[in-house]
């Protein structure tokens, strides 16, 4: 076969029964290039090249391709151990994929071992800011600005004890965590959600304590004044699959 | 407490995670392997992609007046110009200035 391939995932113990009937990217059947006992999780690229491009430059074509790659990515993980690829990683034919797999055997070895039996729960603490009061009319210039810079000291101590508030959350969470990663935090306008987003990291977890450590950040959340919370997942552990082991912070 | 799958019983499944969750983890995260791959996020100059958190589109995102990513260099290869073009405008604002103060002194 001299097709690109699309490559999902790396990962071991699949169940083939599990593969029969998933649908990848445009709908392309899912299946496995195996090498030993390491596994590539790919589907036929789309022969396009620069139409993929194209689609990739468009939001609503890329939320249909981050989608479908999610979704193969994720009834994977349910039941094997993968590595999550980043989106669009595609190989110029099924050799290369082969030649991939027996060159890096090793490292993907170690890297599945270090997820096997693990998820990744998303966190985002967000912090509901106070509105500016609206003030009354300044009776002269100078209670104005006095009032201006109230309004913006104001505002700096709601951003300290928002960061102070979130860190403690992030430690606690971190020490039920085996691994920690931190996400750029969404912006309000962006995401529609209400609130600041203080902190948006991704938890590596065992697979059993999803709900425990849900609970966990709700509760914390829940300590904290002015704060909620919101948790995503399980995830494919997307946040954790460096091959580089030890090397995260 | 323990659930051996948690798929089955995610949160996920009642959709309380949106498009911005799923964008920043297959466009930031992810195993990248370098190597012999014929596409990959890494060498697409793409302004789309590196709005990655955005969930409307990019116009919508403009005329919000949400252009942030313009001004962010890692998320734009454009700030360099942008900055070389504002510095030059404030030289010449500078100097249309001190003129007018010569002319009135």
């Amino acid at each position: 076969m001299t097709a690109a391939q699309y490559v999902y995932a790396i990962g071991r113990g699949f169940d083939q029964n599990g593969l029969a009937g998933l649908a990848g990217i445009d709908g392309a059947e899912v299946r496995l290039i195996a090498q030993r006992n390491v596994a590539a999780v790919v589907s036929v690229a789309p022969s396009d090249e620069a139409a993929l491009r194209a689609r990739l430059e468009r939001l609503d074509d890329l939320a249909a391709i981050a989608g479908a790659h999610d979704a193969v990515v994720a009834a994977l993980a349910a039941r094997s151990v993968i590595a999550p690829l980043r989106l669009a990683t595609i190989y110029q034919n099924e050799q290369r994929v082969r030649d991939m797999l027996r060159h890096r055997h090793e490292e993907f070895e170690e890297l599945l071992d270090r997820l096997a039996g693990t998820v990744e729960v998303g966190v985002k603490l967000f912090v509901e800011t106070r509105s500016p009061s609206r003030a009354a009319p300044s009776s002269s210039g100078r209670a104005y600005l006095h009032q201006l810079s109230r309004r913006h000291q104001r505002r700096d101590d709601d951003w300290r004890h928002a960061a102070a508030a979130a860190q403690k959350v992030d430690t606690a969470l971190s020490a039920h965590a085996l691994d920690r990663s931190q996400h750029r935090p969404q912006p309000a306008q962006l995401s529609g959600a209400a609130g600041h987003n203080v902190l948006n990291a991704a938890y590596l977890i065992p697979t059993g304590r999803v709900t425990e450590f849900s609970e966990l950040a709700h509760r914390l959340a829940a300590q904290q004044p002015n704060m909620h919370v919101e948790v995503t997942g399980p995830w494919a552990p997307y946040s954790f699959a460096e091959p580089d082991i030890g090397g995260r912070s | 407490m323990t659930n051996p799958n948690p798929w089955l019983t995610s949160p996920r499944q009642a959709s309380n995670s949106n498009l911005a969750d799923v964008l920043e983890r297959v466009l930031d995260k992810g195993l990248v392997i370098a190597g012999d791959i014929k596409i990959c996020l890494l060498d697409i100059e793409l302004l789309t992609i590196k709005l990655r958190l955005l969930v409307a589109s990019v116009d919508k995102a403009k005329a919000m007046g949400i252009d942030w990513w313009e001004y962010d260099p890692s998320l734009s290869s454009r700030p360099q110009r942008q900055l070389l073009e504002e510095n030059r405008q404030l030289r010449e604002q500078i100097s249309a200035a001190e003129r007018t103060k010569e002319v009135s002194s």
